[in-house]
Parts: C-alpha cells; sequence; structure tokens
C-alpha cells in the first residue's frame, strides 16, 4: 500500500534559519499520526509543505505517492486542511462558508449542499447554517473549519494545532468528532503541543525539537521507553528547594527539578514517597501521578512543552 | 478560476448596496459640481463641444480606474493578511491563476457595473451624444485589467499597507489630474503631458472621447489600444509570479 506520507530528509530553510532540519516519516493510510513538540519545533513548517503549499528546500517528499512541487493541485484535491489560525469568510453565512469552499473542488452546487447540510450536522453547527461567522465562538469557528476541511471527502486531513486557543469544554467537543473520524479510518494527521492531545488521538507520534524529531512511537511505548510509570511531583518552599534535590539521591530512578517542583521519577510512586518522608524531608505538597508525554518531552529536551 | 469568482460575487451579494448606491450617487455629483458648474464658466466648450460633453467620457474612464484601483489595493492586502482568503484557497486544488484570476474577474465585473451606471447618468444629463459610447464599456474593461492587474502584483508583493496609500497619493492623484480628464493635455507643459502618456488613464480617457462624441477612429486609437493591453498583459504576468511566491504553490 502507497503510504499517505513519505518523507526522507526533509528540510525547510528559511534563509539562514532552518526550520525543519531533516527529519525522516511515514504514515500509512488509517493511521493518526500526530507532531508534537513546542512552539518553534517546526510542526507547522513540516504541516504546511505536507499540505503542498510550501516546497521542501531539500530531501525527499510524498504525499499519496505524488511529489507536491509538480503536483500540488492534484495532491490537494484530496487533503482536508485545518489552518492553526482560521481563516474562514467573515462575511459569509456558515453554510455559505462550506458551499464556495465546496466549488474550489468542483464539486457541484447540489452535491455542494447536501455534503455542507450533513458536514453541518456532523459539527453539531446545523442550527448556525444560516447564521454569519463573525460572531461565532472559537470552537465553533474550529468545528465549522474542521466541517470545511472534510468538503471535499479527504484521504488524508491536515490539523495543525487543532485545539490551541479553546476553552476545556469546546476542546473536547474537537477531540469527540476527531476521534469519530479516525474510527470511520480516515487518516489524522495532526499537530500540537498539549501532550494530553497527542495521547488522545494519536496511534502514533514523532516528538520535534528544535527542527529534528528526537523520538518516535506510540503514546504508551514513547513513555515506557523514556519514562516510569508513575511521578511524584514533590514542592518545597521555593527559596529552599535547591538543596532538596541532592537529598533526594537514590529515591526511584531519577529526578528533574523545575522552577516550581521536583519531579521524581519512580516504578511505585507511593513506596517513593514513603521513602522521601522517611528521610526527614517535609514537602509543602506532594502528588503522585502516572507519566506523560509531557515526562517524554522533559526528559529528551529538558525543557516543558508549554512555557 | 470560476469558482473563485464565486466566492467575490457571493460576498458580494452580502453586501452590496453601499456600493449600488454610491455608483449612482458618485457620477451624479461629479457631473453637477464639474460638468454644470464649473461648465458654466468655461465659454465656448472645449475641442468644439460643450465642456459636460468634454468632460463625460473623462469622468468615466476615471471612474472605471477608482473601481480598479479600490479592488485590487486593500481587498488584495486583507484577502492575503488580515481574512486569509488567498491562503485558504491556496490549500485546495486552485493554482495562484484561479486565485488572482477569480479576484481579477470580480473587479472588472465591478467596472462594468460602475461604468454602466455612469452611463446611465450620462446619458440622463444628454452629455452621451453618440450611440458609439456603449463600446466604453469595453474600453472601460481594458482599463481596468491594465490597471487592476499590474497593482494586484504590487499590493501582494508590499510589506505594509503605507505602500498602498503611497500609491494612492503618489501616482494615482497626479494620472488623474494631468490625464485629460478634466482639460485638454495638450494645454499643460510637455513634462507633464509625458505623464498622460506613459500612464494608461489618458489612453483609455481619448478612446472614451473619441467614442461618446462618436468621432471616426485614427491611428491613436490602435496605439492606445495596444499599449493598454501591454499594461494588462505584463500586469497579469507579474501578478500570478507575486501570487506563486507568497502563496508558496
Amino acid at each position: 500500500m502507497t503510504p499517505m506520507i513519505e518523507a526522507a530528509g526533509l528540510v525547510k530553510r528559511f534563509g539562514d534559519f532552518t526550520a525543519v532540519d531533516g527529519i525522516d516519516v511515514t504514515v500509512q493510510p488509517g493511521e493518526s499520526f500526530g507532531f508534537l513538540g513546542p512552539n518553534g519545533a517546526g510542526k507547522s513548517s513540516t504541516m504546511r509543505m505536507i499540505g503542498c503549499v510550501s516546497p521542501p528546500t531539500d530531501g525527499l517528499l510524498r504525499i499519496l505517492g505524488m511529489d507536491p512541487v509538480r503536483q500540488g493541485p492534484a495532491i490537494r484535491a484530496r487533503l482536508g486542511v485545518c489552518p492553526q489560525l482560521d481563516n474562514l469568510a467573515p462575511d459569509l453565512t456558515v453554510l455559505q462558508n462550506l458551499t464556495t469552499y465546496a466549488r474550489y473542488f468542483g464539486i457541484p452546487r447540489r452535491e455542494a449542499r447536501r455534503r455542507a447540510t450533513e458536514l453541518l450536522e456532523f459539527v453539531q453547527l446545523s442550527e448556525r447554517s444560516g447564521a454569519e461567522v463573525e460572531p461565532l465562538s472559537g470552537g465553533m469557528k474550529r468545528r465549522l473549519t474542521i466541517a470545511r476541511a472534510l468538503i471535499n471527502e479527504p484521504d488524508l486531513v491536515l490539523l495543525d494545532e487543532p485545539t490551541t486557543g479553546l476553552d476545556p469544554q469546546a476542546r473536547h467537543l474537537v477531540w469527540e468528532r476527531l476521534f469519530r473520524l479516525k474510527q470511520r479510518g480516515v487518516t489524522l494527521v495532526l499537530t500540537t503541543h498539549y501532550m494530553d492531545e497527542a495521547e488522545q488521538l494519536c496511534d502514533r507520534l514523532v516528538v520535534m525539537d528544535a527542527g529534528k524529531i528526537v523520538a518516535e512511537g506510540s503514546p504508551r511505548a514513547l513513555i515506557e521507553r523514556y519514562s516510569t510509570r508513575e511521578v511524584v511531583e514533590l514542592r518545597f518552599q521555593a527559596e529552599s528547594q535547591s538543596g532538596f534535590a541532592a537529598k533526594l539521591e537514590g529515591i526511584g530512578e531519577r529526578t528533574e527539578e523545575l522552577p516550581d517542583r521536583i519531579l521524581l521519577y519512580a516504578s511505585d510512586g507511593d513506596a517513593a514517597l514513603t521513602e522521601v518522608h522517611a528521610r526527614g524531608l517535609s514537602p509543602s505538597g506532594a502528588l503522585i501521578r502516572r507519566s506523560s508525554l509531557e515526562d517524554v518531552f522533559l526528559h529528551l529536551t529538558g525543557r516543558t512543552l508549554v512555557d | 478560476m470560476i469558482a473563485a469568482l464565486e466566492f467575490h460575487l457571493i460576498d458580494f451579494s452580502r453586501n452590496w448596496r453601499g456600493t449600488v448606491f454610491g455608483s449612482f450617487v458618485v457620477p451624479l455629483l461629479t457631473m453637477l459640481g464639474f460638468g454644470v458648474g464649473v461648465g458654466g464658466y468655461v465659454q465656448g466648450g472645449v475641442d468644439g463641444v460643450s465642456y459636460l460633453e468634454f468632460l463625460v467620457p473623462g469622468l468615466l474612464a476615471s471612474t472605471a480606474l477608482q473601481i480598479a484601483l479600490g479592488e485590487s489595493t486593500w481587498p488584495v492586502m486583507a484577502n492575503m493578511e488580515w481574512i486569509k482568503l488567498y491562503p485558504a484557497q491556496a490549500a485546495t486544488p486552485l493554482r495562484p491563476v484561479d486565485i488572482v484570476g477569480g479576484h481579477l474577474l470580480f473587479a472588472l465585473l465591478r467596472v462594468i457595473g460602475g461604468s454602466s451606471a455612469f452611463l446611465v447618468v450620462g446619458v440622463l444629463f444628454g452629455a452621451l451624444p453618440s450611440a458609439w459610447a456603449l463600446a466604453c464599456l469595453p474600453i472601460a474593461v481594458l482599463l481596468g485589467l491594465a490597471v487592476a492587474a499590474p497593482v494586484f502584483a504590487y499590493s501582494i508583493a508590499v510589506p505594509t499597507e503605507v505602500y498602498l496609500s503611497l500609491l494612492m497619493r503618489f501616482a494615482v492623484i497626479p494620472m488623474t489630474l494631468f490625464s485629460g480628464v478634466f482639460f485638454p493635455i495638450e494645454t499643460m507643459p510637455v513634462v507633464l503631458r509625458w505623464v498622460a502618456y506613459v500612464t494608461p488613464l489618458w489612453h483609455a480617457v481619448d478612446l472614451c472621447r473619441t467614442v461618446t462624441l462618436g468621432r471616426a477612429p485614427d491611428w491613436a486609437v490602435a496605439g492606445h489600444l495596444l499599449y493598454l493591453a501591454l499594461w494588462a498583459v505584463a500586469g497579469i504576468t507579474l501578478a500570478v509570479r507575486g501570487f506563486h511566491r507568497r502563496l508558496g504553490v
């Protein structure tokens, strides 16, 4: 089967700045694939190259088996793109935003209307069909943008930070809709700097930092490989934290010191915390939680995802 | 390209009222103010016709110019930078030539609409002695293309809207004043006459005047048409190239 995306040694440079620094990625049909990384990691530049709106500087890139530079229109006809910043037409109605966009794909007017109505149902915006776009909430606009990306029944859907800037309730609604698409077998490729988003939606992901891929695998596999099962978060009085890290030596597998807390990585969080207390240390706060992709990223780069 | 044009038409259909009102009221006011007001002081007419008859074809061409400019400056920057219509279109099978073409066709339709309204007002003032005046419409379209296409290329390339204001101040206003709209360019010093020769507007003004006054076409007509076509072709080439570069497709 032809991979949806095949990239080898892919590079994007803007003048002296290298945004994407030789990445290798393969995405198979039906997969839900993520690019996880902080802002500026090169995720959006990669997405734009995949979306055939930014020619690669170097390396090989094949989308749906085709060359994005020479066969851009043919590839884009089969993509659904949800950009990071909404670019809906503010003066048009919700329905008109979908039908005018459908026409760019050569979809006949009647069919465009039918699909638009169906998609508004899917993203739960039917009752707003005749309303203007401008007064809609951020979550509604994002759902409309997702509906717009599906108007051509794409083989591959690209979502650049699909829930950035949305409130928690709106995020969950978007996730739930994307999860349904995933269940239908649609290939999803998304970028995110939210580890929970990556964990919820991605079968497989790459962690990007400074234009490079620093790790690859399923969320679970990455956590198992780069972190422990549990994490103990310890908070101390701010001025005295520095001394404590040394005193934790030997408990669990390792520690990470953040400005406001110390993370103690251990397979058994309870046992580790008991040991902390046994050493006569009394943190002002202690929390035991399961490891997440955030811990993976912290371990790989020494930095947190969302600053 | 047609799909992109459809977008602009639907977008326009949602707020067209002000535009249509304006396209009748503005020519009405200018004809009253200049044609009747200033014309009252012009003894014996100009070039053997009344001042109003002299003025109306000039105003028609300059109206076409204004509409073409209006659609090719701020809207182009807005569609690239603010509303991001062009980037949204670039994510679809549309090519830069379709994206430019769709918007340019829309601009030309507006030029036809505005010029038609002007002709109607001109007829009501009795300022259009010849039925050949209808030929002003294709002339207006050619001028619209000769102006809008290169300005599309300019607006897509400049970094901020300050450059759009500069274009209006230093290119459009002198062009409107020194292109034979209000007085024959023969009355100007040679240096200023060259402003008229080089820029597109005067060529269209002279063409419109030839047809509204029902004069026999001479060798100058071919020259005007050729020169405007040159602007149009160069402008389209530059605009498509500029959109290519900005949209990365």
